[in-house]
C-alpha cells in the first residue's frame, strides 16, 4: 500500500462517518424529512470497493447507500441538498435519503426496496458487454437482501453470460431487528454464489485493506472478462435500522455484541495500522479532519440556503 | 415502390409484430430482444422467427424463467443505452414481474428527476380460448394503467401493431404491449416500409351518427362484426372507435364521438369491476353528461375468472351479439321485434365457441 492509497482510504472513510455524524446530529431538527438510514460502522466496505473503481464503472446501491455514493464521488452538496428536500438535491427533492444518484460518477442509482437493484446492475453489466466497453458494475446490497429472489435470479443471469459485474453482499447479521439465523440457514452466503458458478471470497469488512485488496483482484478479473464475482464482507451497524439514533436499549442485541462491534470500528484500526507503519501522521489526521468539517459545515449551509421545491415541481418527468 | 403498393399487402398481425422488430433491429442496434422461448422452432408462436438467425445471439435472447429479474436486466441495460424488447407468451407470466415493472422502470425518470430514462418494450400475450383457464387468459390492461410512468396499449390491427411497434421501441418510456392471441392471425394491408403510428390515439374505424361504441383490443374485431351487421341489416349508423391505447387514454375522441351520438357503449377485453372501461365511462360522464341521451354501458367479461372446461366458457366471453344487443337496447329497439331476431341470428358464432371467429379474417 503507498502513501497515497492509504490516505485516500482513511480520508474517504473519515468523511463518510463525519457526514453521517452531522446528519444523526441534525435529524431531530425535522427539516431532514425522510427516513435515513446510516451506514456508520460500515464504511470500509464501500470505500475498499471504490477506491478499487474507475470513474467509468457503474455503481447500484440500496437504502442504506450515502457510504455508497460518496465513495463512488457522488456530490456532497447534492446529497445534502436531497435529504433537505431541496431543489438542488441530487433528485430535485423527490427522493430523499433512500434515492441516490449521481450520473457524472458512475452511481447510477440507489432504491429502497429490498433487491430491487440488483438486476437493474446485472442490466447495466449485461449493456457494457453488448456494447463492448470495458467499465464493470458494482451492485452492495446486505444479507437480508440476499433471501429475495430477485437476487438467485440475477446471479443466475449474470453467471450464464459472464457478466462484468461485482456483486457485494454487505452481511452485518441484522434485517432491520431480526437476526440472520432466524431468517436464514446457517451457510455461508457466498458458497450460495459460488453454487451459482461465480468466482465468490469473503473477509473482514471492517478491514479496508482486505476489502480493497479483494475487490482491486475481483475487478482486475472482470475487466479481463472473466466474471462476475461475488464478495461477502462482514460488518456491524453500530446505529438503528433507520433514524439518526443507537438502539441498545431495545436489547435485540446484548451489550458485549455492540461493544465488540464498535470495536472492529473500521476507522481507528486503519488508522491504528497506518500510524504505526509510518504511512499516516497523527496531522495528517487532524488535517483531514479539518478539511472534512469545512466541507461538511458547506454543504449543509448549501441545502438550507437552496430552494424548496413546490407542487409544480413534483409534475414533470412523469415521460421521458 | 409507390404508395398504392405499399398500401396492398396484406399479412397477418403477428407477422407484423415480427416485422417491426426486425426492421426496428436493423435500424437501431441498441435494440435486443429477450423471453422465455424467442430463438425456439415456436419463436412465439411466428412473432420472433429467424430474428437470432439474422441479428445473432448478442441481440436475440432466450431468457431463464426469472421474469422479475430478467424485467430488472432490461430496465438497467436500458438505463445505459439498450433499447431492449421482453416478450411474456401470456400476460399472466408478467405478474411475477410487477415489482420491477412498477417500482422501477414506471418510476426511475420521474424518481430521479429525469435524470434517467428507461425505453422498454413489453410485449405481454392475452390468451382465450380451448381452456386456457384462469391463469392463461387475463386482461390486465386497468392494471398496469393504474401506473403513471408506463406507456399501456393494445393495437387491434395488423398496420396499428407495426407502426405501434415500431413507435414503442423508438419511445424512451416503458411500453407495455398487450396483444391479444386471437388477433394474432388476423391479416391487414400493412406498408413493407418502416412507420410509426402514434401511441396515444384512439382511431374511428367505422364512422356513423346513432351510438358511439368504443371497443379495446380484440373487442373491436367483435364490435365490427356487429356494426357491419347493424348498418347492412337494420341501416343503423354506429361510430366504432378502436381505442389502441389505454394510458394514455384517448378519451376526448369518444368525447367528440359522443357529443354526435349521445350514446355510449365501452366493449373491453377484461373483468368489468375497475376496469378500463369504468374509466373511459367516468372521463366521459365528467365532461359529456349533458351530451348523453342514456346511461352508458359497459360490456366487459363477467367479474370472476376464466373457466377451463368449454361447457362453462361457452357463455362466458361477450361477443358481436352482446354488443349488437346492447346497441338495440340502447337505441330502445324491441329486441324481440322479428328484425331484431334475425340480426342476433346472423350475428351468431357459427364455429365453435372456443376457437377464433373465423366469419371475418381481415382487413379491417
Amino acid at each position: 500500500m503507498n502513501q497515497h492509497l492509504v490516505y485516500q482510504l482513511q480520508y474517504s472513510m473519515l468523511r463518510i462517518r463525519s457526514i453521517e455524524e452531522s446528519l444523526a446530529k441534525r435529524y431531530a431538527e425535522q427539516e431532514m424529512r425522510c427516513p435515513m438510514h446510516l451506514c456508520i460502522g460500515q464504511e470500509a466496505i464501500a470505500v475498499g470497493v471504490a477506491e478499487a473503481l474507475l470513474v467509468s464503472d457503474k455503481m447500484y446501491s440500496n437504502h442504506r447507500a450515502h457510504g455508497h455514493y460518496l465513495a463512488k464521488g457522488g456530490s456532497l452538496n447534492a446529497m445534502v441538498a436531497e435529504l433537505y428536500g431541496r431543489a438542488s438535491g441530487c433528485c430535485g427533492g423527490r427522493g430523499g435519503s433512500m434515492h441516490m444518484i449521481d450520473l457524472d460518477v458512475g452511481f447510477m442509482g440507489a432504491t429502497p426496496i429490498v433487491g430491487g437493484t440488483v438486476p437493474l446492475a446485472v442490466g447495466s453489466a449485461w449493456a457494457s458487454k453488448l456494447q463492448k466497453k470495458t467499465d464493470i458494475t458494482v451492485i452492495f446490497f446486505g444479507d437480508g437482501c440476499f433471501e429475495e429472489g430477485v437476487v438467485h435470479e440475477s446471479l443466475n443471469f449474470a453467471a450464464l453470460h459472464h457478466l462484468p459485474i461485482l456483486f457485494v453482499c454487505e452481511n452485518n447479521d441484522f434485517s432491520v431487528y431480526t437476526r440472520r439465523n432466524e431468517r436464514q440457514p446457517d451457510r455461508p452466503i457466498h458458497q450460495i454464489a459460488a453454487a451459482h458458478g461465480i468466482k465468490s471470497a469473503h473477509g473482514d469488512g471492517n478491514d479496508v485493506e482486505l476489502v480493497f485488496s479483494l475487490a482491486t483482484k475481483a475487478i482486475k478479473d472482470l475487466r479481463m472478462g472473466n466474471g462476475p464475482w461475488f464478495l461477502e464482507f462482514s460488518t456491524y451497524r453500530w446505529r438503528e435500522h433507520c433514524g439518526p439514533d443507537y438502539d441498545d436499549h431495545l436489547q435485540y442485541r446484548n451489550l458485549d455484541e455492540i461493544d465488540r462491534g464498535r470495536a472492529s470500528c473500521p476507522i481507528q484500526q486503519f488508522e491504528k495500522k497506518s500510524l504505526s507503519s509510518g504511512l499516516l501522521s497523527r496531522s495528517d489526521i487532524e488535517n483531514m479532519k479539518k478539511d472534512i468539517s469545512i466541507e461538511v459545515e458547506k454543504s449543509f449551509a448549501f441545502a438550507l440556503a437552496d430552494r424548496k421545491p413546490t407542487l409544480d415541481d413534483a409534475k414533470p418527468y412523469v415521460y421521458a | 415502390m409507390s404508395m398504392l403498393n405499399m398500401k396492398t399487402r396484406q399479412i397477418s398481425y403477428v407477422e407484423a409484430i415480427r416485422e417491426a422488430l426486425e426492421q426496428m433491429m436493423q435500424h437501431d442496434e441498441s435494440v435486443i430482444v429477450i423471453g422465455e422461448g424467442v430463438p425456439d422452432p415456436k419463436a412465439i408462436f411466428n412473432s420472433t422467427l429467424g430474428l437470432q438467425e439474422k441479428f445473432g445471439k448478442d441481440r436475440v435472447f432466450d431468457m431463464p424463467l426469472s421474469e422479475n429479474g430478467i424485467t430488472g436486466a432490461c430496465i438497467g441495460a436500458a438505463i445505459s443505452g439498450m433499447r431492449p424488447v421482453m416478450i411474456h407468451q401470456r400476460i399472466d407470466f408478467a405478474l411475477l414481474s410487477l415489482d420491477q415493472i412498477i417500482n422501477n422502470a414506471a418510476k426511475w425518470h420521474y424518481m430521479f428527476n429525469g435524470k434517467s430514462k428507461v425505453p422498454l418494450v413489453i410485449r405481454m400475450i392475452i390468451g382465450r380460448g380451448w381452456g386456457q383457464g384462469p391463469q392463461h387468459s387475463q386482461s390486465l390492461q386497468a392494471l398496469f394503467s393504474l401506473v403513471p410512468g408506463l406507456k399501456v396499449v393494445m393495437p387491434t390491427t395488423a398496420y396499428d401493431a407495426k407502426g405501434m411497434m415500431v413507435a414503442a421501441i423508438k419511445d424512451n418510456n416503458p411500453v407495455i404491449f398487450l396483444e391479444h392471441r386471437w388477433l394474432h392471425p388476423i391479416v391487414d394491408e400493412v406498408p413493407e416500409s418502416m412507420y410509426e403510428l402514434p401511441l396515444n390515439k384512439a382511431k374511428i374505424i367505422f364512422e356513423g351518427s346513432d351510438i358511439t361504441v368504443a371497443a379495446f383490443s380484440y373487442m373491436t374485431f367483435e364490435a365490427l362484426i356487429a356494426v357491419r351487421a347493424l348498418h347492412s341489416i337494420m341501416g343503423i349508423s354506429v361510430e366504432l372507435i378502436d381505442m389502441r391505447s389505454v394510458r394514455p387514454l384517448d378519451s376526448q375522441m369518444v368525447i367528440d364521438s359522443v357529443k354526435k351520438t349521445g350514446r355510449l357503449i365501452v366493449a373491453d377485453t377484461a373483468y368489468k369491476t375497475g376496469s378500463i372501461a369504468a374509466e373511459l365511462v367516468s372521463q366521459v360522464v365528467e365532461r359529456a353528461f349533458k351530451s348523453l341521451k342514456v346511461a352508458p354501458f359497459r360490456i366487459c367479461s363477467p367479474d370472476f375468472p376464466t373457466p377451463t372446461a368449454p361447457s362453462m366458457t361457452e357463455y362466458y366471453y361477450p361477443n358481436a351479439v352482446t354488443i349488437a344487443d346492447a346497441v338495440l337496447r340502447l337505441l330502445g329497439k324491441d329486441v324481440f321485434a322479428k328484425d331484431c331476431q334475425k340480426l342476433l341470428k346472423a350475428l351468431g358464432p357459427k364455429g365453435p365457441h372456443d376457437m377464433p371467429n373465423k366469419d371475418f379474417g381481415g382487413p379491417f
